[in-house]
C-alpha cells in the first residue's frame, strides 16, 4: 500500500511520556524504589467501582469490574502496608516533587500554587487501592523540535502500579514492588504533524528527562502512550508503546486504520444502508445441530465442552468484515477483538473468511439457507458457553452499528509488530477524584530550591563540557544520547581523571555493543559489575584492555565476575618473560625457519596467551629483547 | 455558598459572584486555565480550586492571576422527584446506620472523609445484598466514631430492640471503627436476650474506593444478622488482609488492634465465633457455647458516665487520684501493669476513694492474659485497699461495664458482686495457648 498523505488526512499526534523517576523513595512511602522477584506474603483482592464526586460512574472502570477478577498480590520484602492498601499513604515525597518542579521549568510550564493529589480509578487491578494517584504540577510549556514548539499541555507526578506476572482471565498476579515508583506524565498537546516528527519529540522529551540523572532505565521505566487522530476520525489512545523505533509504526498504521474506518462508514452509505436496516434485520440462530459436526477445531472444543454455535446475520455488510484496516487487521478483526474483551469469548468467524478452518463450503451454504443470507448479506459464527454467546452477539451488533459511525472512542494496545489491538472503551474524566488521605501541597520556595539540583542542562551546555572532558565530538554525542548519560557522570565523578572520560565513554557506548554483536547477553552486565571493572583499572587490578575481554566472557559464559577477573589480574615483567621464553622455545622450527617474521610469529602467540593481562608494549619490549 | 473558602480567596470570589460549579477561566502568567470551581480544602486563603476538562483538580494563587471570569454557571439540574417508597413486604435484616467509613464521602472543608452516604445509597453500591435478605434502611445518625456517647448508645440499642421486635431476624449496625468495640460492650451489657444477632460492621478503608473492605463486610453482616444461630452483639469485620473471609467477634471481647489494616479487629482472650466466607455465603461456627436466640428481646440501656479509666504509667502521681475523687466519679478502672499493678505510692489514694464508695477496677494494659492479684505483695496490697481485679476483662469492656453497672447499683458490695458476674461473655476463664496471637520473627519481616 502505498503511503498516506499525512497532511491531507489532517493527522494529528500527541504524546504521553511516563517516565520512572530514580529517587530513594516512593512517592507515598519510604519504600525503596527497587525491583524484587521475591516475595514472602500474597494477598487475595476484589475490586469495585466506586462512585466519583461527580456521582458517575465510570464505563471503563465498570467495564473491568463486570469481569470479576480475582487480584492476587504478592508482597515483596522491599514493600510496606502502604501499597499492600493497608496504611493511607504518606505525604508526596519531596525528591520527585522537586524533580518535578524541575522538568516543569525546564519545559517552560506555569507550576501550580498548591498539587492537589488525585485518585484516578483504574480497576484493572494494578493498583491495590483501586485508583492510581496522580497530581498535576504545572500547565502549558513548550519543547523545541525541528525548529517548530510542540506544546506540553500537562505536567503530571503519578505513582506507577503494580508489576503484572500472570493473566488467567480470572485471576491476575501482580508483584507490588513496582507500585507507588514515581512517574513523571508528560502529555503533550496534539501539535505533531508526521509519524517521524513524533519519533523526535519522543527523543528529545525522554533525554530532557535523563539529563536530571535522576530517572531510571531500562525496560518498562519509559512507557510512551500516543494519542492519535485524522480529520473524520476520533482520538485514539494507544498504551503502552515500550519501544521509540516503534512509534512511526504505530501512527501510520493507526492512521491507515481510521482512513479506513471512514472508508467502511462512505461505503454503507453508498450501499444505502442504514442502523435500522442492520437492526432490524439482524438475526441469531442456534445453529448448534447442524454444525456440532464440523471438523473445525474450534466447534470441535467448544461443542465438547457443551458450548452451542450462534449464526448471526448482517444484511448488507458482505465484504466488510474482511476488508483490511492495518497489516494483518481486518474490520472482523476489530469485532472479534471487541468480543473477546467484553464477553470473554474466543471463537468467531465471518462470512468473508469462509470456507476455511475446517469449516466447509457445504456448510456455509447450510448457514446462509437458514439464515436467508443473500449475495449482499455477510453472517458471523460465535461458538462457546451459552451465557457467553448472548453477551456477544450484543457486543457484535454494537460494534457492527459503529461503522456507521466511522471511528469508535477507544483505548487501545500496543503491540510489537506496529499494530494495536482494542483494549477497552476510552474512560470518561470522572474517574478522577480527590485523594483525600493527603493534604493539598503548596509549592513554596524550600521546593524550589530542592528543585534547582535537578534542573536539567540544555544538551549543547552538556555536549560542550563532554568535549571539554576530551571526548571526540562523535562520542560525546553518542554519551549525550545514551540513557547510561548518569552513569557516565558518576563513573567520571568518581574514578577520572586517572581513568581518563573517554575510556569510561567508549566501555559504555562502544565496548557494550561490541559485546552484544559478538552475541553476549548484556543484561548481566549491570551498572554494578561496569563500576566494578572500572574502579579496578583504577586501583591498577586490571588493565584496560581487560575490560572489554572480561565483559564479553561474562556475556557469554554467565560465570561469575569474580571467578572471570582472576582470569585478567596482570602479569609481571618476570612472568611475561617467562611466557616469551617459553613461546620462543616452542617455535624455534618455525622461528628460524621464517626469521624476517620472527617477530610477528612470537607476537601473535604470546598474545594470545596474554591477552587482557599484560600491557602489549611491554610485550612488544620483551619481545624484542629476546629475540635479539 | 463557597464551601471551605475563606479570607482572599472568599473575598475574591464572592466579589466576581462565582460559586461552586461554575465555569471559570483565568489568566496567569500566559497561560489560560478553565475548569470547575471546587470547593476549597487549603489551608491557605488565597488559593483557588479547578477541576479541569481533564478531571485533575489544581490549586492557583490569586496572586499573579490578571483575569477572571465566568463562562458559565453551574446549572441546576432538574430535581427528580425522589420515587414514592413503596412499603415492601417485611424485611428480614434492618440495617441500622451510625456512621463511620463504611458510608462515606468526601468532605472538602477538611479534605477528610466523612460519613454521608444514606444506607439507601450503599444499597445501590452493593445490589448483590438483595439476593440474600430483604432488607430495611435507617439513618439514625451520621456521626464520626470517635463522636459516639453513651446517650447514643441507648438510641442504638433502642432502635435495634424495634427492629428485632418487628420481625426482623437479625440487624446490622453500621458504625465507624474507632469505637465500635465501646458500642458493641454497650448494646452486649444492655440485652438481657435477644431474638436475632446484632451484627456491628464497619469498614477500615472508605467506601468511597474501588478496594473498600466495606462491600464483603456488609455483605456477610447481613449474612450472619439473617442465618446465624446465635443471637447476641458481635462485630464482624475481615478476618484477613486479604478478601477472604470475615470473623464474628463477640462484642465485649474484641478490639481494635491496628491503625489501619482491614484486619484489625480481633478477639482478645478468646476466639471468634464465626468465620464468613462471603462467597459461598457459608458461616462458618468456631464454637457452640453461643448465646441463642430467644423468645423476646430485653432492653435494659442505662449509663452511668462518672467514671474514669486510669491508665497506670511509672511517675504517675497520687493527687491524679484525689482530683478524679474530687470531681465526683462513682468508679475508676485502673490499666494496671502486667498482672494488675501499679506503684505503691497511690495506695493511699485508693484506700481513701474506696472508703468514699468509688469501686476501683484492675485491667491490665498487656490486654492478653488475666490479672493475679495475688502472686506480688503489691497486688495483696491493691486488693487490700479496695481495688477489685477484673479477671482477663478488656479495660475498655471494663469500663462500659462499669458506667451499665453504675447506673443500677448504688451499693459498692453489689457493684463489686456484677462486676465479677459474667454477664456476657466478657470474662473468660480458660485461657489456651492459641488465644495468644503468633507473631512472625522470621528476618524477611525483620529487614
Amino acid at each position: 500500500m502505498t503511503e498516506l498523505d499525512y497532511s491531507k488526512l489532517g493527522l494529528k499526534v500527541g504524546l504521553e511520556i511516563h517516565q520512572q523517576l530514580n529517587t530513594s523513595h516512593k512517592l507515598f512511602c519510604n519504600c525503596p524504589t527497587t525491583l524484587s522477584e521475591d516475595f514472602h506474603t500474597q494477598l487475595e483482592r476484589y475490586l469495585r467501582p466506586s462512585f466519583s464526586e461527580l456521582g458517575e460512574v465510570d464505563i471503563a472502570a465498570l467495564f473491568e469490574w463486570q469481569k470479576g477478577k480475582k487480584y492476587i498480590y504478592r508482597v515483596p520484602p522491599s514493600s510496606c502496608l502502604v501499597e499492600c492498601d493497608e496504611e493511607p499513604p504518606h505525604i508526596i515525597d519531596d525528591e520527585a516533587l522537586g524533580i518535578a518542579v524541575a522538568v516543569s521549568l525546564a519545559l517552560h510550564s506555569t507550576l501550580v500554587d498548591e498539587v492537589y493529589v488525585m485518585r484516578k480509578i483504574v480497576i484493572d487491578g494494578s493498583n491495590t487501592s483501586g485508583f492510581q494517584r496522580t497530581a498535576i504540577i504545572s500547565l502549558g510549556g513548550y519543547i523545541e523540535v525541528d525548529n517548530q514548539k510542540i506544546g506540553i499541555q500537562t505536567l503530571a507526578l503519578e505513582e506507577d502500579a503494580s508489576r503484572k506476572i500472570s493473566d488467567t482471565g480470572t485471576e491476575v498476579i501482580y508483584n507490588l514492588d513496582r507500585l507507588g515508583i514515581p512517574l513523571i506524565e508528560i502529555s503533550t498537546a496534539p501539535d505533531i504533524r508526521t509519524p517521524e516528527q513524533a519519533e523526535r519529540v519522543a527523543f528529545k522529551i525522554g533525554q530532557l528527562l535523563r539529563l536530571t540523572g535522576k530517572v531510571k532505565r531500562g525496560i518498562g521505566t519509559i512507557r510512551q502512550d500516543l494519542n492519535v487522530s485524522i480529520e473524520g476520525g476520533v482520538k485514539t489512545e494507544i498504551k503502552g508503546v515500550q519501544m521509540l523505533e516503534l512509534i512511526p509504526e504505530i501512527i501510520k498504521n493507526e492512521a491507515k486504520r481510521q482512513y479506513e474506518l471512514l472508508r467502511i462508514k462512505e461505503e454503507l452509505k453508498k450501499r444505502n444502508l442504514t442502523k435500522d436496516n442492520i437492526r432490524n434485520s439482524f438475526k441469531v440462530e442456534d445453529l448448534t445441530e447442524e454444525l456440532k459436526d464440523s471438523n473445525s477445531k474450534i466447534i470441535k472444543k467448544e461443542v465438547e465442552k457443551g458450548g452451542r454455535i450462534y449464526g448471526l446475520k448482517v444484511v448488507g455488510f458482505k465484504g466488510i468484515f474482511g476488508w483490511q484496516l492495518m497489516p494483518n487487521r481486518r474490520f472482523g478483526t476489530e469485532v472479534a477483538d471487541y468480543v473477546r474483551s467484553l464477553a470473554g469469548l474466543g471463537g468467531l468467524f465471518h462470512s468473508d473468511e469462509l470456507p476455511n478452518y475446517g469449516i466447509t463450503k457445504e456448510e456455509v451454504e447450510k448457514v446462509k439457507k437458514i439464515l436467508e443470507i443473500k449475495e449482499n448479506d455477510a453472517f458471523v459464527l460465535i461458538v462457546g458457553p451459552k451465557e457467553k454467546l448472548d453477551i456477544a452477539q450484543n457486543t457484535i451488533l454494537d460494534r457492527v452499528l459503529q461503522a456507521f459511525d466511522g471511528v469508535p472512542k477507544e483505548t487501545r494496545a500496543a503491540l510489537d509488530d506496529g499494530t494495536t489491538k482494542f483494549m477497552r472503551p476510552q474512560p470518561g474524566s470522572a474517574r478522577m477524584y480527590p485523594e483525600t488521605d493527603i493534604p493539598p501541597r503548596r509549592i513554596d520556595e524550600r521546593i524550589l530550591q530542592l528543585a534547582k539540583q535537578f534542573m536539567p542542562e540544555q544538551p549543547e551546555v552538556k555536549l560542550k563540557k563532554l568535549i571539554e572532558l576530551g571526548l571526540s565530538k562523535d562520542l560525546a554525542n553518542t554519551i549525550l544520547n545514551s540513557i547510561r548519560l548518569d552513569l557516565f557522570d558518576e563513573l567520571v565523578k568518581k574514578y577520572s581523571p586517572k581513568v581518563p572520560p573517554t575510556f569510561i565513554a567508549s566501555t559504555l557506548e562502544v565496548t557494550l555493543k561490541y559485546v552484544k554483536s559478538k552475541g553476549g547477553d548484556i543484561s548481566v552486565i549491570s551498572d554494578d559489575v561496569i563500576e566494578e571493572l572500572i574502579k579496578y583499572v583504577y586501583e591498577d587490578k586490571i588493565t584496560k584492555d581487560a575490560v572489554q575481554e572480561i565483559l564479553l566472557e561474562l556475556a557469554t559464559s554467565k560465570r561469575p565476575l569474580g571467578d572471570i577477573i582472576k582470569n585478567y589480574i596482570p602479569l609481571s615483567d618476570s612472568e611475561i618473560e617467562k611466557i616469551v621464553i617459553q613461546t620462543i622455545e616452542e617455535n624455534k622450527k618455525e622461528i628460524e625457519a621464517r626469521r624476517d617474521k620472527a617477530f610477528n610469529i612470537v607476537m601473535s602467540k604470546v598474545m594470545s596467551k596474554v591477552r587482557g593481562r599484560a600491557d602489549s608494549r611491554k610485550v612488544i619490549e620483551i619481545i624484542k629483547e629476546h629475540l635479539g | 455558598m463557597l464551601e471551605g473558602y475563606k479570607g482572599k480567596a472568599l473575598e475574591f470570589l464572592s466579589f466576581h459572584n462565582a460559586d461552586l460549579g461554575d465555569i471559570i477561566e483565568i489568566q496567569k502568567d500566559n497561560i489560560t486555565i478553565k475548569g470547575v470551581l471546587m470547593p476549597s480544602y487549603s489551608k491557605d486563603d488565597d488559593i483557588i480550586v479547578i477541576k479541569l476538562d481533564n478531571g485533575y483538580n489544581v490549586g492557583i494563587s490569586l496572586k499573579g492571576i490578571n483575569n477572571f471570569r465566568i463562562i458559565e454557571k453551574k446549572t441546576v439540574p432538574p430535581t427528580t422527584k425522589a420515587e414514592e417508597k413503596k412499603k415492601e413486604e417485611k424485611s428480614e435484616v434492618k440495617i441500622i446506620s451510625t456512621g463511620g467509613t463504611i458510608v462515606s464521602k468526601i468532605e472538602y472543608e477538611t479534605g477528610a472523609v466523612r460519613p454521608a452516604l444514606t444506607t439507601e445509597e450503599i444499597i445501590n453500591f452493593m445490589p448483590e445484598i438483595k439476593e440474600i435478605a430483604k432488607i430495611d434502611a435507617e439513618v439514625l445518625f451520621s456521626i464520626l466514631s470517635e463522636n459516639m456517647k453513651p446517650e447514643y448508645w441507648i438510641k442504638i440499642a433502642e432502635s435495634a430492640k424495634k427492629a428485632l421486635d418487628n420481625g426482623n431476624l437479625g440487624v446490622v449496625i453500621a458504625h465507624g471503627t474507632d469505637t465500635m468495640a465501646y458500642t458493641a460492650s454497650a448494646l452486649a451489657f444492655s440485652f438481657k436476650s435477644l431474638t436475632g444477632p446484632i451484627v456491628l460492621v464497619g469498614s477500615q478503608r472508605s467506601s468511597d474506593r474501588p478496594s473498600s473492605d466495606s462491600p464483603i463486610n456488609l455483605y456477610s453482616a447481613i449474612l450472619v444478622a439473617k442465618n446465624a444461630p446465635f443471637a447476641e452483639v458481635t462485630v464482624n469485620m475481615h478476618g484477613e488482609s486479604s478478601d477472604t473471609y470475615t470473623l464474628v467477634h463477640r462484642g465485649v471481647k474484641v478490639r481494635k488492634m491496628h491503625t489501619s489494616r482491614r484486619d484489625s479487629f480481633q478477639s482478645i482472650n478468646d476466639i471468634p465465633i464465626a468465620k464468613v466466607y462471603w462467597k459461598d455465603k457459608e458461616i462458618k461456627l468456631l464454637r457452640d457455647d453461643y448465646f441463642t436466640r430467644r423468645e423476646k428481646n430485653e432492653l435494659d440501656a442505662k449509663f452511668d458516665t462518672r467514671v474514669f479509666l486510669l491508665k497506670y504509667y511509672p511517675g504517675m502521681r497520687a493527687d491524679i487520684i484525689d482530683y478524679l475523687i474530687a470531681s465526683g466519679i462513682r468508679g475508676i478502672i485502673i490499666e494496671g501493669t502486667g498482672l494488675g499493678h501499679t506503684s505503691t505510692e497511690l495506695l493511699e489514694a485508693f484506700r481513701k476513694a474506696s472508703k468514699d464508695g468509688i469501686f476501683i477496677g484492675m485491667t491490665s494494659q498487656c490486654l492478653f492474659g488475666r490479672v493475679n492479684m495475688n502472686v506480688y505483695t503489691t497486688g495483696r496490697q491493691l486488693q487490700e485497699v479496695g481495688v477489685t481485679p477484673l479477671e482477663d476483662m478488656l479495660p475498655e469492656t471494663a469500663i462500659v461495664k462499669l458506667m451499665w453497672v453504675l447506673a443500677h447499683e448504688s451499693d459498692l458490695d453489689n457493684i463489686r458482686k456484677l462486676m465479677l458476674t459474667n454477664l456476657a461473655g466478657e470474662m473468660n476463664y480458660r485461657h489456651i495457648p492459641e488465644y495468644f496471637p503468633r507473631w512472625y520473627h522470621d528476618r524477611i519481616r525483620l529487614q
